[in-house]
């Protein structure tokens, strides 16, 4: 169940639109945000208080490589593999990450935290190697960069939501 | 000679933050605002950037005033306006500098062009790995509406316009004007070739989208004139400056405001020149979609005509430079990987064909290729064309630099069955589709 301050906060978001649809993706986020992914519940939410059909919002969360339709880690690592971070990849980060978290592309560590996934160049070629969490940038990278990186987010769990 | 080249677009730039909306109105900001609204009708103000010169910095280049007349004088309301930032161009990185150098000069462009096609409403778009920098127009919006400069009757001019920021979810193709629109109406990101923006864009209105860059520009045009800014230009056909973002092996990667038509040589000597042991190799001179340069073009202008003239296009001003050390046919395979995951699969030669170049690529990479490979990808790379949108054409731009300039280095892979390089290209295996075991390999029937 949806509660019902976040229910409430949508509504207003879409009232104030001029018109609903504007606000697909500021809702889809809201739902993101509070499920943790874009659940089949999320789709069900979104399509009810926009008025779509689930279909429309399917096809909708479908598209779009910051919405994830499946579980996701606290943690949502997109490593870009644009040309110019490739190039700097002699040791590639993202083959890095993967090792050492145990995961492949897409998959979650056994403890929920971290999820690592390729993305499209993320705009910040004058510091690649690059990666964003939840949104939040670190470069350029090495490895021991990313071990670092990754020790802290383990310990202070922070809330590092900008863009989930 | 002037060694110190004008700056119009960062000359406000701090290391440490973006600069204030005291600082822009210090040196001038919102002057040709309150000059503008109300004073000069916004036919004018369209003349005045038609005669400037100003050419779309997003990419395609098409002149800033020509895409505004599209608008005609008894167009119907409300008209919108797109400040353009979704940036998913590989190796572009300038708009995010400028909005974060300067965020008053970005919001002014935008109020003024608004203006000048009579737009009520601007909408912001914004890709998500920008967050930061959404959230940092926000705050300026605030600010520049508390001075007065947006909201209704600005400056007491009888002109009303506001602009709010639309979050994107990510997906290269959002950056196309038709698929952009469709993207804020709360629709999958298809491209509309059907109808024109400029009659039937957003909500079936009148729509103008423009790069920030582009729109940055205007202030400046209306204060200083187009005969200012068309001298800013070291080229006869050129206009303004250009922001260009240098990455790769060079020393310092960064953008650079220059004159527009500044030499490639001049500019990688900006960003420290090759990195230390690092030799040149070739560029894109332009971003992800324009094709492969070498070493002769190594003093081209970069600027439209000149690279046209030499059968290449600036793009956005994204220079990407890959060293002797790199392997091309692996970083071609690094964009098609990209393009192919982008494409937005609406049309088939994308959809179909892109795959189709990358598994070439690929087979050629790992030492699987063959001779008659090399004439099926330049097949393959020209049927882009037939595509709906210009995405694929784009993407088949590495396709056929690496074939025309590089076709030596194809022959290597295929002639010593491995990438001579280290085989950089296959870092992201698990995203590529497995290829089929061969037959000797391939389990027998007990």
């Amino acid at each position: 169940m949806l509660p019902q301050e976040i229910r409430e906060n949508i509504q207003r978001l879409i009232e104030a639109a001029e018109r609903p649809r504007e606000q697909v993706i500021n809702v889809f986020y809201i739902l993101q945000k509070h499920y943790g992914y874009f659940s089949d519940e999320a789709v069900r939410e979104a399509a009810a208080l926009l008025k779509m059909t689930p279909l429309e919002v399917e096809e909708m969360a479908t598209f779009y490589d910051f919405l994830y339709r499946e579980p996701v880690g606290k943690f949502v690592i997109q490593v870009c593999d644009g040309v110019v971070c490739w190039m700097f990849h002699e040791n590639s980060i993202f083959d890095y990450l993967c090792q050492k978290l145990q995961v492949c592309a897409g998959q979650t560590t056994a403890d929920g935290l971290f999820t690592v996934l390729p993305t499209a160049c993320i705009g910040f070629c004058d510091r690649a190697p690059a990666m964003l969490i939840n949104g939040v940038f670190y470069g350029p990278l090495t490895p021991a960069k990313v071990d670092e990186i990754i020790a802290q987010l383990r310990s202070e769990h922070c809330d590092l939501v900008i863009c989930k | 000679m002037n060694n110190q080249p004008e700056l119009v677009l960062l000359k406000n730039r701090r290391p440490d933050r973006p600069a204030t909306i005291e600082e822009y109105r210090a040196g001038g900001g919102y002057a040709a605002l309150a000059a503008t609204l109300g004073k000069r009708s916004p036919q004018e103000v369209c003349q005045l950037v038609l005669d400037s010169g100003l050419r779309g910095r997003g990419g395609a280049g098409f002149p800033a005033g020509r895409k505004w007349a599209g608008v005609k004088e008894d167009a119907e309301f409300p008209r919108y306006l797109i400040p353009n930032t979704d940036e998913m161009e590989p190796g572009t990185f300038k708009d995010r500098v400028l909005v974060n150098a300067d965020p008053h000069l970005v919001i002014e462009g935008i109020i003024l062009s608004a203006y000048a096609v009579s737009a009520g409403k601007g909408i912001f778009f914004i890709r998500p790995s920008y967050e930061m920098d959404a959230e940092l127009i926000e705050r300026e919006l605030e600010v520049a509406r508390d001075a007065g400069f947006l909201g209704g009757n600005i400056l007491g001019s009888g002109f009303s316009f506001d602009l709010e920021v639309h979050r994107s979810a990510g997906r290269y193709i959002c950056g196309e004007a038709s698929a952009q629109v469709n993207a804020i109406m709360g629709k999958r990101a298809h491209p509309n070739k059907e109808v024109h923006m400029a009659h039937q864009g957003l909500w079936g209105k009148p729509t103008i989208v423009n790069n920030v860059e582009t729109l940055s520009c205007v202030p400046g045009i209306l204060r200083q004139g187009p005969e200012w800014f068309k001298g800013l230009a070291r080229t006869e056909s050129g206009a303004g400056t250009k922001l260009y973002c240098v990455s790769g092996r060079v020393c310092k990667p960064d953008v650079f405001e220059m004159p527009i038509g500044t030499r490639l040589s001049e500019i990688l000597d900006l960003a420290g020149g090759m990195c230390p042991g690092a030799e040149f190799k070739a560029v894109l001179p332009g971003g992800a979609s324009t094709e492969f340069m070498p070493k002769k073009f190594y003093d081209v202008e970069m600027d439209f005509e000149p690279l046209k003239a030499v059968g290449h296009r600036l793009g956005t001003g994204a220079i990407i430079v890959f060293d002797k050390n790199t392997c091309l046919v692996g970083a071609t395979l690094n964009l098609i990987e990209y393009f192919a995951r982008e494409s937005c699969g609406f049309c088939t030669p994308c959809r179909e064909g892109l795959p189709y170049i990358r598994d070439l690529l690929w087979r050629i990479e790992i030492g699987e290729g063959k001779e008659e490979y090399i004439p099926l990808l330049r097949e393959m790379a020209r049927h882009m064309d037939r595509s709906y949108c210009a995405f694929a054409p784009g993407a088949a731009a590495p396709v056929l630099g690496l074939l025309n300039y590089f076709e030596e280095e194809i022959r290597e892979h295929l002639s010593q069955k491995k990438c001579p390089y280290k085989g950089l290209g296959i870092e992201f295996r698990d995203s590529l589709i497995p290829m089929e075991k061969t037959e000797s390999t391939a389990p027998e029937n007990s």
